[in-house]
């Protein structure tokens, strides 16, 4: 072995401390990159790799929902952040069906998520950016949406009614109620 | 003192060697026939480069007051709008600008496309161009997010419908891009970053490759009707016609720089006279009474998700754009040579008046938005007095359920109210009393079915009226087509 000659390391020199040199400088290199990349990477899949499941809210007393009669609801979001400001609220439809049965259905339009207007004087939901229509029980009226309305999981507990919510969705990751398949 | 500021000089010219290197790119020859009034034409992309760096100044001068907290960005716009001295005009001019900046980049791609200018050996100039063409909307997009009203709030939403969409990984992307379950703070701080960081960055990235290829291998000479484009001998001739060229600095530039402060001047006057564009409506999930809308030049988009079938809906949304920007991409691939005069490519004119004719169509559509309800009309828009006077009670009973049923939201009278379903002015010419009661009942064609929200009393009143609706003079519709048919 030469260290002058400056030839590049051959097949022969692999093994002597020249190519182990190499080897691992390599090595060591490949290993800070992906020890470095490991975490960063974990850093920009974050909000996939620690999912938030939606969580139980109170919508309030079952008093508030009068029978047969759909009305919009503001919460707090559950899964909202310090720094959400007036973004951290959400809305929802409740529609008491009679006694405990209700339907709440996600103000988000199913065709591209813009805000639908519940009009009790006709019993319809419409949208206003494509022209998509819902019946009162969210089934598809009218227009380009694709399927109903989005509903939620909801249950009476202490004679308050519990919704189950949080994320925004979206029509492979729809509401809680389609997800326990309660409701759907 | 002259002689000490020349040493000076000297003394950093003897360390840079400008004079070697940036004094003669400056000076690089452009060929002579753009001396005609041709030359006019090749403003468009310094121009838009221009603005480039006015967004950088104005950005920086908004970064440094803008909030970029979703609990505070409203606010934050509001008080560079009122408090901030001339905070207004600043978030004016970085808004026209910007508009400014799409026109120009859609201009001067259109500008290289006619005159064949992307053409051998220009070709990656034209892809690296096309990068940039998408920056710029990008930018813009993101852009909009930033401005964080309920415009911005809900296109988020229409953003991750169709983000949402994408078979298999949808809910993922979703949450990578709305960084968490829903739209919220880490929304917004990572679309300020997208706009401020990572867009701009890869933006000056590209800009340099395509001011690189552009110096390298130089302006395209205006294209002349059958002087082809012949890979093997185009750099002999254009090295030719460089010998008796103009040097860009000053001479060719002069053209540049008046196209560019004429354009300063109208963005400045815009700004001024338009002022800055929102924040609109709040925010606010819980305020449902906003008809969101994307900014100007995304509304053919918009059309286009309206009228689609909802069949081919998320093939249009997911694979369309991929095709589109493969073909502008790929483009000089597959026409890299021949002919460059736009009077010898029909086939490109074409294109160029087809693309400007269904986006200009779109558009109108977008603005009009016939297919939208219009959600205050059967509130706000009355009943024409003609067709309410002299009638009898039943009949007035049936205009005042059409009112209250929030039928106008989608039926216009006279013209008035809602496009989505047909105006009802004539529609007892058109309709019979039975075919009436079926619709109103039933719905179809796109039309809710009311049984369930007219009791039968009701049903007869609209009726009653609705068969009132035709000109004077006129027969009702009759059932007869189906005894013709019957002969």
């Amino acid at each position: 072995m030469n260290s002058q000659s400056g030839e590049p390391p051959t097949m022969e020199t692999a093994t002597t401390r020249r190519g182990f040199m190499e080897w691992f400088s390599w090595a060591l290199l490949g290993l800070g990159s992906v020890a470095m990349a490991i975490p960063i990477l974990g850093f920009f899949l974050g909000p996939i790799l620690k999912p938030r499941a939606d969580e139980w809210v109170d919508f309030g007393p079952l008093t508030d929902f009068p029978q047969n009669s759909t009305r919009l609801v503001d919460v707090l979001n559950p899964l909202r952040g310090a720094n959400d400001g007036m973004t951290g609220k959400v809305a929802a439809y409740v529609r008491r069906i009679e006694g405990e049965t209700f339907q709440i259905f996600s103000t988000h339009c199913t065709h591209l998520g813009c805000p639908v207007s519940w009009f009790k004087e006709s019993g319809l939901y419409m949208c206003p950016c494509h022209g998509g229509v819902y019946y009162e029980d969210g089934g598809h009226a009218s227009g380009p949406p694709p399927r109903g309305l989005y509903e939620f999981e909801h249950r009476v507990e202490k004679d308050r009614l519990m919704v189950k919510l949080g994320h925004l969705p979206t029509l492979q990751d729809p509401g809680s109620a389609h997800v326990s398949g309660k409701n759907s | 003192m002259k002689q000490a500021i020349g040493k000076l000089l000297w003394w950093f010219e003897e360390r840079l060697e400008l004079r070697t290197s940036l004094w003669t790119v400056m000076r690089h020859p452009i060929p002579r026939d753009l001396r005609t009034q041709v030359g006019w034409l090749y403003v468009f992309g310094s121009t838009a480069m221009t603005l480039l760096v006015l967004q950088i100044v104005t950005g920086i001068g908004l970064g440094m007051v803008y909030v970029p907290s979703a609990g505070e960005a409203y606010e934050s716009l509001e008080h560079i709008n009122y408090n901030v001295e001339l905070g207004w005009m600043l978030r004016a001019i970085h808004n026209w600008s910007a508009n400014g900046m799409v026109v120009l980049v859609v201009v001067h791609m259109t500008q290289v496309f006619l005159m064949g200018a992307y053409k051998y050996p220009r070709e990656l100039t034209w892809m690296i161009g096309v990068v940039l063409f998408l920056l710029t909307l990008g930018m813009a997009f993101t852009g909009q997010v930033l401005r964080w009203d309920a415009d911005s709030y809900w296109g988020l939403g229409v953003g991750v419908a169709m983000v949402g969409r994408i078979p298999y990984i949808g809910p993922e992307l979703v949450e990578l891009m709305l960084g968490g379950p829903t739209v919220g703070a880490d929304t917004l701080s990572r679309f300020f970053a997208l706009h401020v960081f990572v867009m701009p960055g890869l933006l000056f990235a590209s800009l340099t490759v395509h001011l690189y290829l552009v110096v390298r291998k130089g302006i395209s000479e205006p294209p002349k009707p059958d002087d082809l484009v012949d890979p093997e001998t185009y750099v002999e001739k254009y090295e030719e016609k460089l010998k008796t060229g103009d040097p860009f600095f000053p001479d060719v530039f002069l053209r540049d720089a008046a196209f560019i402060g004429l354009t300063l001047l109208v963005i400045v006057g815009m700004s001024a006279i338009l002022g800055p564009d929102g924040p609109g409506a709040p925010p606010d999930p819980t305020l449902l009474a906003v008809e969101p809308l994307p900014d100007w030049y995304f509304l053919p988009a918009f059309a286009v998700l309206a009228l689609s079938p909802p069949s081919l809906e998320t093939g249009i949304i997911l694979i369309a754009p991929v095709i589109i920007v493969a073909i502008m991409f790929l483009f000089p691939v597959f026409a890299g040579k021949g002919q460059r005069s736009p009077r010898r490519r029909p086939v490109a004119v074409l294109i160029v008046i087809g693309c400007f004719l269904s986006y200009c169509v779109l558009w109108q559509l977008g603005v009009q938005e016939p297919w939208s309800p219009h959600m205050t009309a059967w509130s706000g828009v009355p009943v024409p007095t003609h067709m309410i006077k002299g009638r009898s009670p039943k009949e007035l009973q049936g205009a005042a359920i059409l009112q209250e049923k929030t039928c106008r939201n989608c039926h216009a009278l006279d013209g008035q109210g809602g496009q989505r379903g047909p105006d009802l002015t004539v529609v007892a010419t058109r309709l019979t009393r039975d075919q009436l009661i079926r619709q109103v009942v039933q719905g179809g064609g796109n039309m809710p079915a009311y049984g369930k929200e007219l009791n039968r009393f009701e049903v007869e009143a609209l009726v009653s009226f609705l068969e009132t609706l035709k000109p004077e003079g006129y027969a009702s519709a009759e059932a007869s087509v189906v005894t013709d048919r019957a002969d």
